[in-house]
């Protein structure tokens, strides 16, 4: 209650009746946040070089942060857009167990799969289509001029497993695949690099593989390419054709199996049939220790990005150490900053600023500190995320919810590192204070 | 309780701990100072007149003793509260300034509004009402190191004054000031004085404690002289016109306590 009617004042105070000044009742506000943002900012404007120097610790350690965030969704996005092709119904059998406790380094590298899994696969219930995999590749030459490229093995369920459309020609015939005819598709960068010279029309052509000699029947339709990955850089030929080819060393494994389910709702109730037909085939008791991993379009995502996490925790490492002694610096500085100030520190206190005001003066100091080197951090972190993506092949996804979530890592380390300097100007004597040099 | 009183001392000691020994500075002060008065404490250095000014402005606590300011026991708050006490009923002028280098003249000014939580607009607007009253309207966006020490005393006398506080608390106040300069200071204070503010003055110097209308003298610890100014204290005759106004912060501190009551 401060509020006064000057009324009872003039009367007991006569002698100083004229003239007097009427001040309005005070009005309080919160201002005091407001008052010590002003008074961070000049602070750390007034030693900005000692400010800059002191904040390279969090500026690195957030450029880190960002940096790693920014990778991470681009991987993501990178193998989502991939596997995504594949569409949502599209499950893939992989030689090799996955079960090993999150670390899947056995996956694809045990040679389990055969032409015999394929068979067992193609009458399922549910199943629409079965395509084995063999990944190989090699020149593919016309006329006088070649082109390397990839080239897989695959059946003629492929075309709508992996969903290519056919430009011009068709893929092989199923009675084609069974005798193993020398046929092939092409994808249109190979057609370019092939055929593009003399402008030949492909179909019917005779291109030559490795030793041997195919009859192109088909032409891809252009897909562009993913994360500079080039698709259309691909030739498909039938697996039977391949197995055979290769034949000389024993019987050729399969690299992977894709299965397709008939509907989205039935693709777990395939993935368990799955499972259990290929545990048959193998040989495996049910419960036991399988040599084959059957995965969902998802579950193959989850996969590929456990593999870059590798590199993300690296990252993540690197960041939080660079966070650690950046935060050190912060306080250090912080420390410095208010024996420099103690002499103000004894003057506020004196004219009325609670600890509580002290403190929290000196944490919004260091919060601004941090929060500056978090914001200059930003350009840092997105400029070594967009040489990173472009180095792995990734797509460059920045995302203001990471630069957001890096600055406020900024803030945070900014309060945990500046509470001790701040407790102990809070803390000080205030006679103690205001006599000191 | 006779709302008359501002400063009421009973019995105090203080007693400083230097590792296992005591230091006794104040060996049982008894005080009363009556609104309006204008008190002058003297004493050489380790008189305990420092002493009894840190605790007279709620800078620290008695070992023993009591003290009311404006009525309000002093002796039994923590810090908080005597940063509230020290924020509404006192105000400092120090020998050395202690002015925020980095602030303007206004931000210095405005400080103690800062800590009542007064918003930005009301604490401009009266620091600059202050320092005009105190003849400095021209130089409220300067900084300190653009001023002279004639002009620093008189920005934090502003400051004192700007939350029309109970009691002006001054140590050394011409310390740093030339001769010509120090008088101009001291006049002001006598003309707050006249106007209605109760003054305390520390001081060694018998010659600035002449301007004071009471005379308490410390030695080793205890006041051995407490005595009266006759009436050859002159009245400012003619106030600088800079400073007509200043009589208000007295008498709106005055009216504040009474409405507390």
């Amino acid at each position: 209650m401060k509020s006064s009617t000057s009324a009872p004042v003039e009367a007991s105070a006569p002698a100083i009746r004229e003239r007097e000044t009427v001040w309005r009742p005070l009005r309080k506000q919160g201002t005091k946040l407001g008052s010590n943002l002003a008074g961070a900012l000049e602070a750390v404007w007034s030693n900005r070089l000692r400010s800059l120097l002191t904040t390279l610790g969090i500026i690195i350690g957030i450029a880190a942060v960002i940096a790693v965030i920014t990778l991470a969704q681009g991987a993501n996005a990178y193998f989502t857009a991939r596997f995504s092709q594949l569409g949502t119904t599209v499950l893939t059998v992989q030689p090799g167990s996955s079960s090993s406790g999150g670390a899947s380094n056995g996956a694809g590298s045990s040679p389990s799969l055969s032409a015999n899994d394929v068979q067992a696969l193609v009458n399922l219930p549910h199943v629409l289509g079965v395509s084995p995999v063999i990944l190989s590749g090699g020149v593919i030459a016309y006329s006088n001029t070649n082109w390397l490229t990839g080239v897989e093995g695959v059946s003629s369920a492929y075309q709508s497993l992996d969903n290519w459309q056919v430009v011009e020609g068709s893929w092989w015939s199923q009675s084609d695949e069974q005798i193993g005819l020398p046929v092939i598709v092409l994808g249109q960068t190979v057609v370019k690099n092939t055929f593009g010279l003399t402008g030949t029309n492909p179909i019917g052509q005779t291109v030559r593989w490795g030793r041997s000699l195919y009859r192109v029947v088909g032409v891809l339709a252009q897909r562009g390419s993913v994360g500079g990955n080039d698709q259309d850089d691909i030739a498909f030929v039938p697996y039977t054709n391949v197995m055979r080819l290769f034949s000389a060393k024993g019987p050729v494994p399969l690299d992977r199996i894709l299965v397709q389910a008939d509907s989205v709702n039935n693709v777990s109730q395939v993935q368990q049939e799955a499972t259990l037909a290929m545990e048959q085939t193998h040989h495996i008791a049910p419960g036991g220790q399988n040599d084959f991993t059957v995965s969902t379009p998802q579950q193959l995502i989850d996969q590929e990005n456990q593999s870059n996490a590798a590199l993300e925790d690296l990252l993540i490492g690197l960041a939080a150490i660079s966070l650690v002694v950046g935060g050190i610096g912060i306080m250090n500085i912080m420390l410095v900053s208010v024996t420099e100030r103690t002499r103000e520190i004894g003057l506020r206190a004196a004219v009325g600023a609670q600890p509580s005001d002290i403190r929290n003066q000196f944490l919004v100091e260091a919060l601004i500190l941090c929060t500056i080197g978090g914001c200059v951090a930003v350009p840092f972190g997105l400029g070594g995320a967009y040489l990173l993506t472009h180095q792995f092949g990734f797509p460059f996804v920045p995302s203001v919810l990471a630069i957001l979530l890096a600055i406020g890592v900024a803030a945070v380390v900014g309060i945990g590192f500046g509470l001790y300097p701040a407790a102990r100007a809070s803390r000080l004597d205030p006679i103690v204070a205001l006599r000191s040099e | 309780m006779n709302t008359n009183v501002i400063i009421s001392i009973r019995d105090l000691v203080k007693v400083y701990r230097v590792g296992e020994t005591s230091v006794p500075a104040l060996r049982g002060v008894s005080l009363e100072v009556r609104r309006n008065e204008f008190v002058a404490i003297m004493g050489p250095s380790g008189s305990g007149k420092s002493t009894l000014m840190n605790l007279i402005g709620c800078l620290d606590r008695p070992t023993q003793g009591h003290y009311r300011l404006v009525g309000e026991p002093v002796e039994e708050m923590d810090a908080r509260q005597l940063a509230v006490i020290r924020n509404r009923h006192i105000g400092f002028v120090f020998q050395t300034f202690n002015l925020l280098p980095r602030a303007t003249a206004l931000k210095n000014v405005a400080l103690p509004l800062v800590y009542a939580g007064v918003g930005r607009e009301e604490r401009e607007e009266r620091a600059f009402a202050v320092l005009a009253q105190v003849g400095l309207a021209n130089r409220v966006y300067h900084r300190p190191s653009q001023l002279s020490g004639g002009q620093l005393q008189r920005i934090a006398i502003a400051r004192a004054l700007i939350n029309q506080p109970a009691l002006l608390l001054a140590d050394e106040p011409t310390g740093n000031l030339d001769s010509r300069t120090s008088a101009e200071i001291l006049a002001t204070f006598r003309y707050l004085h006249q106007r209605g503010m109760t003054i305390v003055l520390v001081t060694h110097d018998p010659a600035i404690a002449a301007n004071a209308q009471r005379r308490i003298e410390l030695h080793d610890g205890r006041i051995v002289r407490d005595e009266q100014a006759g009436s050859e204290l002159a009245l400012v005759q003619a106030p600088p016109a800079s400073l007509e106004s200043l009589a208000g912060a007295g008498v709106a501190s005055q009216a504040r306590e009474e409405e507390a009551l």
